[in-house]
């Protein structure tokens, strides 16, 4: 049963790994853009919403739906005002402006709230679980797992099912194109940023609920996405689920037979796939 | 009034001057031929009326509102859709996905997915499949069918004939009549010569970013047009199109 029980708790971390890896992939699949600010906006996502909590009398499920959409606008206006110039001057300028964006946020928030951890007080929540037999479900858990799935499934068929998307799909291919028909590149690839700043938020605060957080935890979280999304194949998002379930059952019973080797599993499994597997388990379909 | 002006259009790539002083008139319902040799600067041109290419100097206006300094993306709004040299279909989107990716901004009017599918009706079986398995006279009627779907006041094609088979050449110009009595415009671009002259009720000939030749194509003598297309010494002793 330990056996079982340790499947269970690797596929729910796997399912918070795929929440922080959406939009990565999205951002990739679409801009063929690495965002290195996208763990640090996780964890100031997870900040915003312990302040808003303490300092008003809001409930939780209204705080987040605050804190969501707010990311969201936020990644429209990070894409308009910063991530679009860059891209115009090539993919290693976009690689330094979100390091730099990156160190910006982590440092902002060290200055704001000190490198004290915390966590979101999700009340029962947060420790809650339910016995299925001998096995041990945590309530987090599995709702993660079942955001990630839904994120995900959104997120994919969101480019296939909706006009918008299509046109997203059309000026990835080619933009100057897709102009031609009325598409406003900026404009789109503004709508996918903003997506995966929102999903990453969700991703922050459901990971901030789980487990304590400071300042300087986002290059680690940005590092487990980013395994995730290349075990399962770069810029597909089914693979990006497949691949956060991977690195989380690794990291699991990694723990399981000696908890220093949880961290180092996980990396061996991401270098593996790159020497083996290079493609992914799922390889890419068109975004 | 005239539906698309062009007046001293001058536009670049860099230090090489690809289009000099043209100027050009297209009123409604009419077919209009631009007939240049490669490099003569015509796409160069129809860019830079798409909104691709920004040109140096000069207007282009569109029932008189001016349009010259208008991003691409807004120009199918105003009612000008290109369709590029090379077809240039989205790869990753199916026949029906990009014949729909016209409807994005498409001004009200005739045309939509169903109205093309109507026109070609092998689309239909063809809607799910990738644009990319398609032959090259199919890949230009969908290329043509998305900038329909735009209902654009005036289309224009760069290279209508481009690496197509004659008797796909003559099916597609077979085709302008009803865009045209669909209440569209063409203005087309050609390197072959005898199809455009057949189409176009105005033909301009370019040659190294000049118009050199302009008129009705029965007011022509083929001669002049073969002069004017290769740049060749004029019988006066003149080089049309060299003086500067
Ligand atoms: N993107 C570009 N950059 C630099 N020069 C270009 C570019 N596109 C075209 N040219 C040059 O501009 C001139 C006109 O080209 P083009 O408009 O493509 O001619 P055509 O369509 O008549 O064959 C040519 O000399 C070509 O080499
Ligand atoms: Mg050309």
């Amino acid at each position: 049963m330990d056996f079982v029980n340790t499947l269970v708790q690797g596929v729910m971390l796997g399912g918070l790994y795929a929440l922080f890896a959406a939009g990565l992939s999205l951002m990739f699949g679409v801009m063929r853009m690495v965002n290195l600010a996208h763990g640090d906006l996780a964890v100031a996502a997870a900040y915003l919403v312990v302040v808003l909590l303490g300092s008003s009398f809001l409930p939780l499920w209204l705080v987040i739906l605050i804190a969501l959409p707010l990311f969201a606008l936020i990644g429209y206006a990070t894409q308009r005002g910063l991530f679009s110039r860059s891209l115009k001057a090539g993919p290693l300028s976009t690689l330094l402006v979100t390091f730099g964006l990156s160190i910006i946020v982590q440092n902002g928030l060290l200055q704001a709230f000190s490198a004290d951890t915390r966590t979101i007080d999700f009340g029962a929540l947060n420790t809650g679980a339910f016995r299925l037999g001998p096995i041990s479900v945590s309530y987090l858990g599995l709702l993660t797992l079942a955001l990630a799935v839904a994120v995900i499934a959104g997120v994919q068929l969101f480019p296939s099912r909706t006009r918008t998307g299509r046109m997203m799909r059309a000026v990835s291919d080619d933009a100057d194109t897709a102009s031609l028909v009325g598409a406003n590149s900026r404009h789109l690839y503004a709508i996918a940023t903003a997506i995966a700043f929102g999903t990453v938020a969700l991703a922050g605060i459901m990971s901030g609920a789980r487990s304590s957080f400071d300042p300087s935890m986002g290059p680690a979280q940005l590092i487990f996405a980013f395994e995730a999304v290349v075990i399962g194949g770069l810029g597909s998002l089914g693979g990006t689920l497949a691949g956060g379930a991977v690195l989380g059952l690794t990291q699991a019973f990694a723990a399981q037979i000696d908890p220093s080797s949880t961290l180092l599993a996980g990396h061996l499994v991401f270098l593996a796939v790159l020497a083996f597997r290079p493609q992914g388990l799922i390889p890419q379909r068109a975004v | 009034m005239t539906l698309l002006e062009v007046q001293g259009l001058d536009v670049h790539h860099g230090q090489l001057h690809a289009v000099r002083d043209f100027s050009l008139a297209v009123d409604a319902g009419q077919t209009v031929a631009v007939i240049g040799a490669n490099g003569a600067g015509k796409s160069t041109l129809m860019r830079a009326i798409a909104g691709s290419h920004s040109p140096t100097r000069g207007s282009i206006t569109i029932n008189g509102a001016d349009v010259t300094r208008m991003p691409a993306h807004q120009r199918m709004r105003a009612g000008i859709c290109l369709v590029p040299e090379g077809r240039r279909l989205f790869k990753s989107l199916t026949v029906e996905e990009n014949l729909d990716t016209g409807a994005y901004r498409a001004a009200a009017g005739p045309w939509n997915v169903d109205a093309v599918m109507e026109l070609f009706p092998w689309m239909r079986e063809r809607a799910n499949q990738n644009s990319a398995s398609l032959s090259g006279g199919q890949q230009q009627a969908v290329a043509i069918g998305r900038a329909l779907i735009g209902n654009p006041k005036i289309l224009l094609i760069d290279e209508l004939s481009l690496g197509l088979a004659p008797a796909v050449v003559k099916q597609m110009y077979a085709l302008l009549p009803d865009i045209v009595a669909s209440g569209t415009a063409v203005l087309v671009v050609e390197q072959d010569v005898s199809q455009a002259l057949a189409a176009a009720d105005t033909v301009h000939c370019l040659l190294e970013g000049r118009d050199v030749l302009s008129g009705k194509p029965a007011d022509l003598s083929r001669a002049r047009i073969e002069q004017a297309y290769f740049g060749l010494t004029s019988a006066s002793g003149q080089t049309v199109g060299k003086g500067h």
